[in-house]
């Protein structure tokens, strides 16, 4: 397994939010965090990640326990995170924010490079000496994910890859994450949008007032009404 | 004409020490969020070095100068290095203002690091070998080394552009000025950046200072100079800008060059006067940016709550131990408490406006100055008995916050401190040197008492009434319904804003409150000490109050009361003991920071909470 996390705990001051979090990925497939707003889907990236610190349980990313790890070690064994405010530098060329992300390549991991990038984006091929300030929310999308991918992560954690994105731009979001699955990363994606998720992922996990409460592949959540209905209605 | 030109050039050749140190501070505070107080003790350094090591190594050859002075600078930027990793780094947590405390118990101890090892004489160091001479301009001679001074602020411009620009480092840098968390999030250690970034900062710095030898003599009060000199040029250019830092030298270079023609008695009010228009023309500075959301910042604030029975029961002791204070306290003893209910009142204003009010003052000290000069000039040029005079100072001092306040209350954050601090300078300049009124650097003295509070008890009891009776007031304002406006203006200045509320109005009369109140303070401290010098209104009693209001804790009411005690008990038992008090008095400042990163009382209130013993104890 890429991932693992057992039990995760997390708090915001002294108000717990994640309760006994369990949740696994691995290479070469998409899972899927879906919940409502304020479930706690940031919340658990934000962990796994570590930069929300107060937090307990196991977690064991590539057999390395990273639960004491501060952030930039942590992502330096492998785990990209893209945050769902995207957070680009817009001081910043986007060139320039691809060069903040750059890491040494790593075995195991797909390497990637600018032009790698700009194909897997082409969007942003055009704009490589734009200042990042002046690019449409879209474009922004695709540059953060980019970011981290310039860091060679053998895992992706994208929070909410399709929020605010008009329609065409979701199904070009689509492929680039399943072709990040192809390369062999392993992708953890939060959605609300069970649409999305739909399209692109292999197992889902539902989360709801920070407790996990579904488990399985995208067909059994498909299948089930029952489920569907309680967590995910609109 | 020609004589224009060389003040021209002057101007622009003073500029280039200016932003070497400026553009450090800048930076620093671009990656780090810190405010570093000790940047001009890092200038001062670097001259007192170069004096030393030019010494050693030039027997007067060009190497052995200029050598020497980058030795100097580079053994300053150790001592950044090494500050940063041993203190910094444990308090980047801590509220902003406590890293300011903190860098400012570094100013202390380098103070005295440098009397002890230099002594207190001005040195004067050596001419630069081979720029001794003077060229000819139209006419008038100019000093060669002066041209290189012109050239070197230039150059530095363009190499920090380059490292920023065109390097992987640059980039990280510009990176995290933004959004330094988001850095962290790609895999950058921080930690590694903020050492090399404060290294750069202190060597900019050690430079400055350095390269000032040849100009004029080193001396131990150099830092405070340059630093409030340096905060100005960095609010006028905007924090984190370089280019901006490089503008703001030459603007203040030449306005000092040409300002010494015009007012030779003025150029640091009209340094300050500037400052105040570009603030608020442009509240963040030429090449500023508005200060966004800083993220990573230390967590939510505990509301501020009225006294618990817990909290009442202690007041009540308290004042009962006060009231019985003089029948077991000789008349030095008396003279101290009445000195530390005096500065209680000071730390008390200051943290209305800092606690409830969300203003930070970095020149307190202007209300409470100005508060003893209304009480003293009172005194000597009307002859009023001191009860008036009692009622004049806070008056001027009141006035003086309303007038200061009105363009104050415009700015937020870090900006708004440093006008506050411009304008405590301004009053300190007219101040010392409006000698015929006020007596300039020899102070006003004779201001006593009147005979009927002129024995040590009755003052004290007097100081307990006005003082106690100020604080209560202060509380009561706080959780009356202007105190509650205030703090929702603090909290959401844009949700006051869509409720109605008249921010500006509101924080305008909080800020005239507190300097009144402070005044109270400032006319009782003329009489304590039957005199008045500029010293009250030093940028080192604004920082005092500073210490006193975070050591005690921001958001806790006892903060202030229990910041001020301590802090004016540690200071008169130090000094009785050591000569080197600031050292000792820096050490503590220190230790407390790190240990206490929410002041006493916020620890307290912690620990109580967690052992849940007491729901809120102040
Ligand atoms: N910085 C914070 N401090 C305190 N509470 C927070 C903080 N951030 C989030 N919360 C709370 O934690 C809970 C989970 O928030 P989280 O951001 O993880 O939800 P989410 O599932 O990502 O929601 P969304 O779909 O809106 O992004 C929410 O109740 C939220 O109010
Ligand atoms: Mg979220």
């Amino acid at each position: 397994m890429k991932l693992e996390a057992h039990n995760l705990n997390a708090f915001y001051g002294r108000a717990q939010i994640l309760f006994d979090v369990g949740l696994k990925a691995d290479t070469g497939e998409v899972v899927a965090l879906i919940g409502r707003n304020g479930a706690g889907k940031s919340t658990t990236f934000k962990s796994l990640v570590g930069l929300v610190t107060a937090r307990t349980g196991q977690l064991v990313f590539n057999g390395t326990d990273i639960s004491g790890l501060p952030v930039h070690d942590i992502v330096r064994l492998g785990l990209g995170y893209v945050p769902e405010d995207r957070r680009i530098f817009t001081d910043l060329t986007v060139e320039e924010n691809l060069d903040v992300g750059t890491q040494p390549a790593r075995a195991g991991a797909p390497s990637w490079t600018k032009e790698r990038l700009f194909e897997l984006f082409p969007n942003l091929a055009g704009m490589r000496n734009r200042g990042a300030g002046r690019m449409s929310g879209g474009e922004q999308q695709m540059l953060t994910i980019a970011r981290s991918l310039m860091g060679n992560p053998s895992l992706i954690m994208l929070d909410e890859p399709s929020e605010g994105l008009a329609p065409k731009i979701v199904e070009d979001m689509a492929n680039a994450i399943l072709t990040m699955k192809d390369q062999g990363l392993a992708v953890l994606i939060s959605e609300q949008n069970l649409h999305f998720a739909k399209m692109i992922s292999d197992r889902a996990y539902i989360i709801e007032k920070g407790r996990i409460c579904f488990d399985g592949t995208m067909a059994e959540l498909s299948n089930n009404d029952e489920v569907r209905n309680t967590y995910l209605a609109v | 004409m020609s004589f224009l030109f060389i003040q021209f050039l002057n101007g622009l050749a003073s500029a280039s020490s200016l932003f070497l140190v400026a553009s450090g501070l800048s930076i620093i505070f671009g990656v780090s969020r810190i405010v570093n107080f000790a940047h001009g003790s890092f200038y001062m350094l670097g001259a007192y070095m170069a004096f030393t090591l030019v010494h050693k190594l030039s027997g007067g050859t060009i190497f052995g100068f200029w050598g020497g002075v980058v030795l100097a600078a580079a053994a300053v930027a150790v001592v950044g290095a090494l500050v940063e990793m041993i203190l910094l780094r444990r308090i980047y947590q801590a509220p902003e203002l406590l890293q300011l405390l903190a860098t400012f118990g570094l100013v202390l101890i380098v103070q005295d690091l440098v009397l002890t090892i230099w002594g207190p004489e001005d040195l004067l160091g050596p001419r630069a070998p081979g720029l001794r001479g003077a060229i000819d301009i139209f006419g008038q001679s100019f000093p060669q080394y002066d041209f290189v001074l012109i050239i070197l602020g230039p150059v530095v411009l363009g190499l920090l552009w380059l490292l920023f620009h065109r390097t992987r480092w640059g980039t990280l840098i510009r990176a995290a000025t933004q959004d330094r968390e988001m850095v962290a999030a790609l895999g950058v250690n921080q930690s590694w950046l903020f050492t090399s970034v404060f290294t750069l900062g202190a060597f900019l710095a050690g430079l400055g200072g350095a390269v000032q030898l040849p100009r004029e003599a080193v001396n131990h009060v150099m830092d405070l100079q340059i630093i409030t000199e340096a905060f100005v040029i960095v609010v006028i250019g905007g924090l984190g800008s370089v280019l901006g830092a490089f503008l703001a030298a030459v603007i203040i270079g030449e306005l000092n060059a040409f300002g010494i023609l015009i007012f030779p008695q003025l150029t640091l009010v009209l340094t300050f006067l500037v400052m105040a228009v570009i603030l608020v023309v442009r509240p963040w500075g030429l090449l500023g940016k508005p200060e966004g959301v800083v993220r990573g910042g230390a967590g939510a604030e505990r509301p501020i709550k009225p006294l618990s029975p817990t909290g009442r029961n202690a007041t009540v002791a308290l004042l009962v131990a006060l009231l019985a204070l003089p029948m077991i306290s000789g008349n030095y003893g008396l003279s101290v408490a009445s000195e530390v209910l005096i500065y209680t009142l000071f730390a008390a204003s200051l943290h209305f406006m800092m606690g409830t009010g969300g203003m930070v003052s970095f020149g307190h000290a202007a209300y409470f100055g100005l508060g003893s000069y209304g009480a003293a000039l009172t005194v000597k040029y009307f002859g009023v008995p001191m009860l008036a005079a009692l009622v004049a100072g806070p008056a001027v001092a009141g006035i003086a916050a309303l007038v200061f306040g009105w363009f104050c209350v415009r700015l937020s954050g870090v900006y708004l401190a440093m006008l506050t601090l411009a304008f405590a300078q301004i009053a300190y300049a007219v101040v010392f040197q409006w000698s015929s009124f006020t007596g300039g650097d020899n102070g006003l003295i004779g201001i006593w008492p009147a005979p009927w509070a002129a024995s040590p008890t009755a003052f004290y009891y007097l100081s307990l009434l006005l003082c106690g009776g100020g604080i209560v007031a202060v509380r009561r304002i706080t959780f009356a319904p202007f105190g509650y406006t205030l703090r929702a203006c603090r909290d959401s200045a844009l949700r006051a804003d869509s409720i109605g509320i008249d921010l500006a109005r509101h924080r305008w009369y909080g800020f005239t409150l507190a300097g009144f109140f402070a005044g109270i303070a400032g006319s009782l401290y003329a009489f304590l000490k039957g005199s008045v010098f500029p010293d009250t209104i030093s940028i080192a009693t604004s920082v005092d109050a500073l210490v006193m209001v975070l050591l005690g804790g921001v958001q806790t009411l006892a903060g202030p009361i229990v910041g001020a005690a301590t802090y004016k008990i540690l200071h008169v038992s130090i000094s009785s003991y050591t000569d080197q008090w600031r050292t000792a008095l820096g050490v503590i400042i220190i230790v407390l920071v790190v240990a206490f990163p929410m002041g006493i009382v916020g620890f307290i209130q912690n620990r109580l909470l967690r052992s849940g013993r007491v729901e809120d104890a102040a």
